[in-house]
């Protein structure tokens, strides 16, 4: 990717935790290990992988949320690894987030127009007259009727409330926004309308999207290229429609079998045995050769890294077969 | 051909703050023997209560119900606690959404699935204790003599819900109701327990009612489909015919919202508008205000559900001109 169209660049990015076990002893929790991930601008990159596998926490460490462990992070040409104080602040004016259940993201003692008018309070920006436009004009943007405005959020539907968070996070004219799971709570046909308005909102306003889910057939219809994360890693990397019509890495193979799917019948599901290992001790050499039905030796003792086995799609396993195909 | 369950103009009504709210009007359903039917909807459109008025759950203090539940003949809505006790856990076993909340906390689970063993039949401790271990082991759980000894939150979800499995198995159930039983599991898990379900419903001639929002797994699952909307069943065919054909706006609305893996599309046709309240119902066909085939008709006069002469069924004044 050419350098001026990057808006993020991560390299190296590690996030590990201390956390208490039994009897008070101290683990090291490594929610991202090593994570390489450049995000072009008006791009939606998703990522895709199962609970607990440090996609959320990718998220959040890209927004600074946590102080990162190591590695590095550019946002627009910008190294803003360890920014702090104010610098940080004007950079949380260009990254926002919407969150996956509307309902604990919003003040529940708060009327819709005080949540809205909070970035402006925060980032002390324009006199209470403007804000009062402003508001108006965002939520004619997400499609929220203005008589909404004086509710609390318990009077709001689902669909209606994640309305409300995109309104928030498109407050400050963000640059980037990092959507965690930002329909997984809704309804099917409620989901759809948030997501066409995700796509209309890029359209307009030039967003760039990191989209995290659990749900493979949202991201692929929702993003251009997607991650696919496992432990802490990113295993397989590649443009949405070559991921699905030929995923490389087995993991990616199992998580796409696993997904019913209207329209494919008689399939043969590869259902992976156990369940994910624990981040706290995550297995030696790849990650996923506990569950992998083709692990060898290597795979126990040698971690694989990311490699391009066709154009913009890589992916971290040491079986050669993927690499040689035609 | 007579049907296991067969659910007769259900009506459950909420009761409480001086309000009666309608949730579930004029339901009639049937599950055949070694059948799976799915019934699926949104929330708040009246499937888990469906579930619960099956067996019986639903507090007399806070709801109404009105209607027959018919399992082989015989009306549960008739019993007595102590009957209904009888046909809970033995005949109708129930699997819920999320397992943590169902276990008991403070019993390792092995003691939990003895549990419903010692309660309907005449097994000793012993050996209610080893029929344990053989479900824990029929459900597929690694090491089991070691997991009966485990609390719930020493579990994964996946082990967890196994767990459900096998104490709803513990009495060879007849019927088997699994209330979205993978909704809180990850994909793959999911893949685990839906091929363990079918297994068991193949080896054991067990009927299934799964209550999901996920149409993907009614595609996969279910031999027949009912969907449900405001409390109301407004289609009901088999599974491949409703995917091919869907009859009511709301199913086709339902299908057409859902991306699909490999099959993309530009942008989602949603289907605009939302639930209405179970206290505000429109006028006329519930769906009207959402649907974009509604006529003048629609928005006054409530449609009956009919049924068709291929057996399907549907609640819409304009399904066969819009076929």
């Amino acid at each position: 990717m050419m350098e001026q169209n990057v808006l993020v660049r991560m390299e190296g990015v590690k996030q590990h935790f201390t956390v208490k076990k039994a009897r008070g002893r101290a683990a090291t929790l490594y929610a991202v290990d090593g994570v390489d991930l450049s995000i072009g601008r008006g791009e939606t990159l998703g990522l895709v992988g199962e609970s607990g596998c440090g996609k959320s926490t990718l998220g959040k460490t890209l927004l600074r949320l946590y102080p990162l462990t190591a590695g590095t992070i550019t946002f627009d040409g910008e190294d803003i690894s360890h920014l702090k104080g104010s610098a940080l602040r004007r950079f949380r004016c260009q990254s926002q987030m919407i969150f996956q259940d509307p309902s604990s993201c919003l003040n529940p003692r708060r009327q819709i127009a005080q949540i809205l008018t909070e970035p402006f309070v925060i980032h002390k920006l324009y006199t209470p007259e403007q804000r009062k436009d402003k508001i108006l004009e965002l939520c004619d943007r997400v499609g929220l009727s203005h008589s909404y405005l004086e509710r609390y959020p318990h009077e709001l539907s689902g669909g209606q409330k994640q309305r409300v968070g995109i309104a928030r996070a498109l407050a400050l004219e963000p640059k980037l926004i990092v959507c965690d799971e930002p329909v997984s709570a809704l309804d099917v046909s409620i989901q759809a309308q948030v997501i066409n308005l995700l796509d209309d909102l890029q359209k307009q306003l030039n967003l760039t999207y990191l989209f995290i889910s659990h749900n493979l057939s949202v991201v692929e219809h929702c993003c251009r290229r997607i991650g696919v994360m496992y432990l802490g890693r990113i295993v397989e990397l590649s443009p949405a429609g070559a991921l699905y019509a030929a995923p490389l890495h087995p993991y990616t193979q199992a998580l796409i079998s696993a997904v019913p799917t209207i329209g494919v019948s008689g399939r043969e599901p590869m259902v992976l045995t156990g369940d994910l290992p624990s981040p706290t001790a995550p297995p030696t050499g790849c990650a996923f050769h506990t569950r992998c039905p083709y692990a060898t030796d290597r795979c126990r003792t040698e971690t694989p890294l990311l490699r391009e086995a066709e154009s913009g799609h890589w992916v971290a396993c040491h079986l050669d077969s993927i690499f040689t195909r035609p | 051909m007579s049907e296991l369950l067969e659910i007769k103009n259900l009506n459950v009504r909420f009761t409480g703050g001086g309000r009666e709210t309608e949730v579930i009007s004029d339901l009639s359903l049937s599950v055949g023997h070694r059948e799976t039917l799915g019934i699926v909807g949104e929330s708040g459109s009246g499937k888990s209560v469906t579930s619960l008025a099956v067996m019986r759950l639903l507090s007399p203090a806070t709801s109404r119900v009105k209607g027959q539940i018919l399992l082989d003949g015989r009306d549960l809505l008739g019993l007595s606690q102590r009957e209904m006790e009888s046909v809970r856990g033995n005949r109708v076993a129930m699997i819920f959404q999320e397992p943590m909340t169902s276990l008991n906390p403070i019993h390792p689970v092995g003691r939990q699935i003895a549990e419903s063993v010692l309660l309907h039949s005449k097994a000793t401790k012993k050996e209610a204790m080893a029929r344990a271990l053989e479900l824990l082991a029929l459900c597929g759980i690694p090491d089991p003599e070691q997991r009966m000894k485990e609390y719930p939150h020493q579990l994964s979800g996946g082990m967890r819900q196994r767990v459900m499995i096998a104490i709803a198995l513990a009495c060879d159930p007849e019927l088997l109701i699994a209330d979205e039983p993978t909704t809180a599991l990850d994909v793959t898990i999911q893949a685990q327990i839906l091929e363990l379900m079918k297994a068991i419903k193949r080896d054991r001639d067990m009927s299934i009612l799964m209550i999901t929002h996920d149409l993907g797994i009614v595609y996969d699952f279910c031999d027949r489909v009912a969907v449900v909307y405001t409390g109301e069943l407004v289609e009901c065919a088999p599974a491949a015919l409703l995917f091919q054909s869907p009859l009511h706006p709301y199913t086709q609305g339902l299908i057409a919202a859902l991306p699909r893996l490999g099959q993309s599309a530009d942008r989602l046709e949603a289907i605009e508008g939302m639930v209405p309240d179970a206290g505000n119902m429109p006028q006329g066909c519930h769906f009207h205000p959402r649907c974009k085939y509604a006529t003048d008709r629609c928005r006054s006069e409530h449609p009956p559900l009919t049924a068709r002469p291929d057996g399907r069924q549907v609640r819409c004044f304009r399904a066969e001109e819009l076929k």
